[in-house]
């Protein structure tokens, strides 16, 4: 297979442009999509370039999350299959009836008559923006079935992910973090797709487990690399999407190493980690030689001074120190 | 546009049937056979029928909890409706989803939205996929007036004007959201008078007259075929019940029932037909027969059907099993 290095910002807006030239359903609805000549393209530039090609495809609306979502949501139980764009994750709250009560029930709710092929993408994590446009809710959509909910952490998972959300017949949530638009990373040329439900094993190890979510799971790969050079074998796991959740790549390697930590950019209380750690509890408990650690920020709005942020978010030195203090049990 | 005498017999014909049905609905309510609670669109028949005759076979509707008469113009099966009020197996969400979330794709009916302001961002959506595919069908969105004064109706109009949706938004006026009366709750008298704001038309029609009900949205339907956009129809009218089978309705002056009742949409239309010779008592009984019997029929079929396995109850989730 080919590849070469692409950002994720890319990686997105090459899966966006091949999957409108598959299919004539497909289009993007949001706020400056394209923005008319000269204007955004994205908030974060994920659709540039796009109107040379699809012009008539980028629905750009007013400021109205919930009629984003919900006009998706039509078109889609109509034969369409939208990607609606939503600026800031934080914003989704204005969307979340929409999303939860109409997107992911219409299919429970007619038996099947509709489906509800949308993507809805949003851009999350803290990049100093302040405590409206930094944050990264996972748990909540992980609670709504009918939802499949999707964070992938480079750009060859994000553009796979993305096309097999887009082919999807089922309502996803796309989560992209904002400080990862940038990084760079091996995409093949031809085309592929990755199949949600599949975690990947970003380095193999035998001492401890880490399971680390979307922007986290790099963070938890450096601090693997540290480690190994103090002589401890991690191994890092990205579940890449939370809705459904690969356990059996989880459990498998928890029962390997018997001893677990799982790391996730949310606020602790109540979030993905909890979920997962409950999980492996339940299902690894004979395993298990030491308490699941659980890594997140504290229950705190993300501040838009540095220092506070940073306070509150976590970060490599807490994945370490969690690491080793399930290694000292 | 002259209605043939045929089409009317047709709109007095399922104007009693709403009725009816929504009665037969009502009492099973009351003997414990539905459960949660039934609202019926009981005196609003008018506004249902007159609407809903006014589209084809292939435009899409969103309805709303009231008027069940609407799913059976729009092509659903009035057994299999019960069925669903009902919470049976046979019902056209397998009894998933009651009263309020009945859907029926092969009639494109788009179902209805029970978190009410809900209705118009899906309207939205499904005419634009008609007007971006080009397919020659038409959305009916119907809500009450209650909704119209949530947020996304502005959101949701507003775009559906920019985009010249072909569109037709039709506000079920019936005076009251729950106990709170629209009079108390809106600060202009008229829903229709809000389209000047997103610049598209709005007409104020009298909600028991079906005949001005189906005029109104036939044209509307046309102007949107035509590419002319969206329009606002406010159909005034009153919910003669309580807001559900739970509500014994004491918040309302008796004068104000008693006004409305005179001018009850079946009572009037059927004095306009004997009065035009198309309707007679002998005809009348015929009717007022044939749809006893059909729903009669629809009740029985319903009340035979099987509850639905519990398990079936995590069924339907997610659309295919292969990646749960």
């Amino acid at each position: 297979m080919t590849t070469r290095e692409i950002t994720f910002r890319d990686a997105l807006n090459e899966a966006l442009q091949e999957e409108m030239g598959r299919e004539e359903g497909v289009f993007i609805i949001g706020q400056d999509i394209y923005g008319g000549p000269g204007g955004y393209q994205g908030a974060f530039k994920v659709t540039k370039g796009l109107a040379k090609d699809f012009r008539d495809r980028l629905l750009d609306t007013p400021m109205i999350e919930q009629t984003i979502v919900g006009a998706a949501v039509g078109a889609a139980m109509t034969g369409s299959r939208p990607v609606a764009e939503i600026m800031f994750e934080d914003f989704i709250t204005l969307a979340m009836d929409l999303l939860v009560n109409t997107a992911a029930k219409t299919h429970y709710m007619t038996a099947g008559q509709y489906c509800v092929p949308i993507v809805v993408r949003a851009a999350c994590g803290a990049v100093g923006v302040g405590p409206q446009h930094s944050q990264t809710w996972t748990s909540w959509f992980m609670h709504i079935p009918g939802l499949y909910v999707v964070l992938p952490s480079t750009p060859y998972d994000a553009k796979g992910l993305l096309k097999t959300a887009i082919r999807d017949d089922n309502p996803v949530l796309f989560l992209e973090h904002k400080k990862l638009y940038n990084v760079k990373g091996r995409v093949p040329e031809e085309e592929y797709e990755i199949p949600f439900g599949e975690a990947r094993v970003l380095c193999p190890g035998d001492d401890v487990t880490v399971v680390a979510i979307g922007y986290m799971a790099g963070l938890a790969t450096q601090v693997a690399g540290t480690l190994r050079d103090q002589g401890l074998s991690v191994e890092v796991i990205d579940p890449r999407t939370l809705a459904p959740l690969d356990l059996e790549t989880i459990f498998q390697s928890v029962r390997k190493t018997h001893k677990v930590v799982v790391v996730a950019e949310d606020c602790k209380t109540a979030g993905p980690t909890a979920e997962i750690a409950a999980l492996v509890s339940e299902a690894c408990f004979e395993y298990l030689d030491a308490p699941v650690g659980r890594v997140g920020a504290r229950d705190a709005p993300i501040a838009h001074n540095v220092g506070m942020s940073e306070y509150i978010l976590p970060d490599a030195a807490d994945i370490h120190e969690a690491v080793q203090r399930v290694i000292a049990w | 546009m002259t209605i043939s005498e045929e089409l009317m017999l047709q709109m007095y014909r399922y104007m009693v049937l709403g009725r009816l049905f929504e009665q037969s609905a009502e009492q099973l309510t009351h003997k414990g056979l539905i459960p949660g609670a039934f609202h019926t669109g009981i005196g609003e028949e008018a506004t249902h029928v007159g609407a809903c005759l006014a589209l084809t076979h292939k435009d899409y509707i969103i309805p709303t909890h009231r008027g069940h008469v609407a799913d059976i113009i729009k092509g659903a099966d009035p057994g299999r409706l019960m069925a669903e009020i009902l919470g049976r197996a046979t019902g056209y969400c397998g009894g998933r989803g009651g009263s309020v979330h009945i859907a029926d794709a092969a009639s494109n009916n788009l179902g209805v939205q029970a978190v009410l302001s809900a209705a118009y961002p899906v309207a939205v959506g499904a005419a634009l996929t008609q007007k971006r595919a080009n397919t020659g069908r038409i959305v009916l969105a119907m809500f009450g007036d209650g909704a119209s004064l949530m947020g996304t109706f502005h959101e949701a109009l507003n775009l559906s004007a920019i985009w010249h949706l072909p569109v037709v938004w039709v506000c079920v006026n019936n005076q009251y959201a729950m106990s709170t009366s629209f009079a108390e709750a809106s600060a202009i008298a008229n829903v229709a008078d809000r389209a000047c704001a997103y610049n598209m038309p709005g007409h104020v029609v009298d909600g028991n007259d079906v005949m001005a009900v189906y005029e109104t949205v036939r044209e509307a339907r046309e102007r949107a075929l035509a590419g002319g956009g969206p329009t606002l129809i406010e159909c005034k009218t009153y919910r003669q019940g309580g807001h559900s089978t739970f509500d014994t309705n004491p918040y309302r002056p008796q004068e104000e029932l008693d006004a409305w009742s005179k001018r009850d949409p079946i009572t009037q239309f059927e004095q306009r037909l004997r009065e035009r010779g198309i309707l007679d008592e002998k005809r009348i009984t015929q009717i007022a027969d044939g749809v006893r019997q059909q729903v009669d029929e629809a009740e029985e079929f319903a009340l035979s059907s099987p509850e639905p396995p519990p398990e079936a109850g995590v069924e339907f989730v997610f659309r295919s099993s292969e990646v749960e």
